[in-house]
């Protein structure tokens, strides 16, 4: 359950929809969205997905777990597979509306001057999720499809007791699910690209492999899945080409790494609370990305597989990587989305405990995964009692972390101090416009002539504190 | 957007060669045509998709960006069926695994 709501109705949303609706239009000089009714209507999906979600939620939930791994999930389970399986099913439809949005708005709403290599990073992340949202969300659609047809028709599809083959589910799931996690983490990514920028008062390093590599991503992307299948009885010879192509589709993610770091080198850093969230998405990231490269060994893998190890490396990414660059854009685009100034002491407090919180939490899970603690089970010997006691305090603390921001969000939605067009000194479309911006976004279409954040080089810059 | 518009009859034709296919289909599955089943059964599928999307679905029409955005999904499902058949094609190669 934890896995269902936390992956179809946060992380995959998240970004595109809260900051990648409200900022896609205006970064490249639009009044909305190319579709502005099929944006209103994928949120009724969404939320119609939501409500079946919900119902199975309240009504006893799902032990299949988010991957509804057949053929448990067809013949096995008795919970509420159906109602989850159709909410997941529905909700894709709003992951598909919205990637084609983007992608026609990219295309056809630019604004004079706004050539491909001028635009922001932000938006070759959002073009690069949403190819992977419309090329392979009809995947899980009719895959999860296929598992409510089993299970009420019996139809053989994936039980082998019907003839079907439960390894093929497998594929078919993997084949969405492994991009998915780029559709979770490349709007992070096109965040902090943003971000790091903003608060080096720099142009970023090696734009075009920046942005290249965010199409790299998605494409790659999509041919590596089978490095979930190592030990589900897949033949050698493809878990071995998996795991080489796996290990290819770190080099985009670490050019990410190495282009930030060379962006903040030399430049004027100010450690405002979006900044402090990107360099925890940065550090985190990378040892998330790391730890997914032992996971892609195919001997490795077979040691710590369906371990702590596991579960570790992935919430490094989704909450590590792209929960801290949700909060960092959060906290970059609040008083342009909202009009109001948030506290910039709590902010940076709260950044901090989400930071030494999410490290307590999962780090130990690392040394427990490796040390053989599977997961999956509430129970434990004896020698990982230490362990367990210190990610459940983590998590404490990291929860604290996310409801200081909560109130302080709220707070200034009341109270907060007006915002200007530019709080951050940042350079870009979304600056030039009234905070919060009007209906239209432009009374005028801006004509564009230089790319987002040309800032001068700190040491000529004159009067900057 | 709007562009061309064909004639009903046309419609009603590729109407009617969609039914002939589900025919042949329902018909096909009454013999064993031992290693044929599946090649038959697939290609009247293939033929009959290809209809509706050329004709029902206006790609015959369309401008060359829409074939290359509804060639690129079928890229893609090739992708997916390839690497897959890659799977089971290879089982047992090394000796001593799984079939
Ligand atoms: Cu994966």
């Amino acid at each position: 359950m934890h896995g269902v709501v936390m992956v179809f109705f946060f992380l995959i949303p998240s970004i595109p929809a809260v900051l990648g609706n409200f900022l896609v239009p205006i970064m490249i000089g639009a009044k909305d969205l190319a579709f502005p009714r099929i944006n209103l209507l994928s949120w009724y999906i969404y939320v119609l997905g939501g409500v079946f979600t919900l119902f199975a939620a309240l009504s006893g939930g799902v032990d299949t777990g988010w991957t509804f791994y057949t053929p448990y999930s067809t013949a096995a389970s008795n919970s509420h597979v159906m109602s989850a399986a159709l909410g997941v099913f529905i909700t894709g439809f709003s992951s598909i509306l919205t990637g084609l949005n983007f992608i026609v708005t990219i295309h056809r709403m630019r604004a004079p001057g706004m050539t491909w290599f001028r635009l922001p990073l932000f938006i070759w992340a959002h073009y690069a999720t949403s190819l992977i949202m419309i090329l392979g969300t009809p995947v899980i659609a009719i895959t999860v499809l296929m598992v409510a047809a089993e299970r009420a028709l019996h139809l053989g599809i994936f039980d082998p007791a019907l003839g079907g083959d439960p390894v093929l589910f497998q594929h078919l799931f993997w084949f969405y699910s492994h991009p998915a996690v780029y559709i979770m983490i490349l709007p992070a990514m096109g965040v902090i690209s943003e971000i790091v920028q903003a608060f080096s008062r720099k142009n970023i390093f090696g734009y075009s492999f920046i942005a290249f590599s965010s199409l790299a991503i998605a494409v790659i992307g999509f041919f590596v899945w089978g490095h979930h299948l190592f030990v589900a009885g897949q033949s050698v010879y493809a878990g071995l080409i998996f795991s080489f192509i796996s290990f290819l589709v770190a080099i985009p993610s670490a050019i990410k790494v190495f282009n930030w770091t060379a962006t903040i080198y030399k430049g004027s850093v100010s450690l405002d609370s979006p900044m402090l969230y990107a360099f925890g998405f940065i550090g985190l990231f990378t040892i998330g990305g790391l730890t997914g490269l032992v996971l892609a060994t195919m001997g490795i893998d077979i040691h710590v597989h369906d371990t702590y190890f596991v579960v570790a490396h992935f919430h490094y990414i989704m909450v590590g990587g792209a929960i801290m660059g949700y909060l960092g854009g959060l906290h970059y685009w609040w008083p342009k989305m909202t009009g109001k100034l948030y506290s910039e002491a709590w902010s940076k407090f709260s950044a901090l405990i989400v930071f030494v919180g999410f490290n307590l939490t999962f780090f130990p899970q690392f040394i427990a995964g490796y040390i053989g603690m599977p997961r999956r089970y509430h129970a434990y010997p004896p020698e990982f009692q230490v362990l367990n006691v210190l990610s459940s305090a983590g998590a404490s603390i990291l929860a604290v972390g996310y409801i200081i921001p909560l109130i302080y969000f709220m707070y200034s939605l009341v109270a907060g101090e007006k915002a200007a067009n530019d709080p951050w000194g940042s350079r870009g479309l979304e600056w030039e416009i009234p905070s919060p911006p009007p209906t239209e976004n432009f009374t005028v279409t801006p004509v564009v002539t230089e790319g987002t954040h040309q800032y001068v080089h700190p040491s000529q810059e004159v009067g900057v504190a | 957007m709007s562009g061309h518009v064909a004639p009903k009859s046309l419609y009603y034709l590729i109407f009617l060669a969609l039914m002939i296919g589900t025919g042949v289909t329902v018909l096909v599955a009454k013999f064993d045509l031992g290693p044929l089943n599946n090649i038959v059964m697939l290609s009247v599928a293939c033929a009959k998709a290809l209809l509706v999307i050329l004709f029902f679905m206006h790609v015959r029409w369309s401008s060359r960006l829409t074939w290359v955005v509804a060639g690129s999904g079928f890229f893609w499902l090739l992708i997916l069926f390839s690497i897959t058949m890659s799977d089971y094609m290879s089982r047992g190669w090394v000796p001593g695994t799984l079939r």
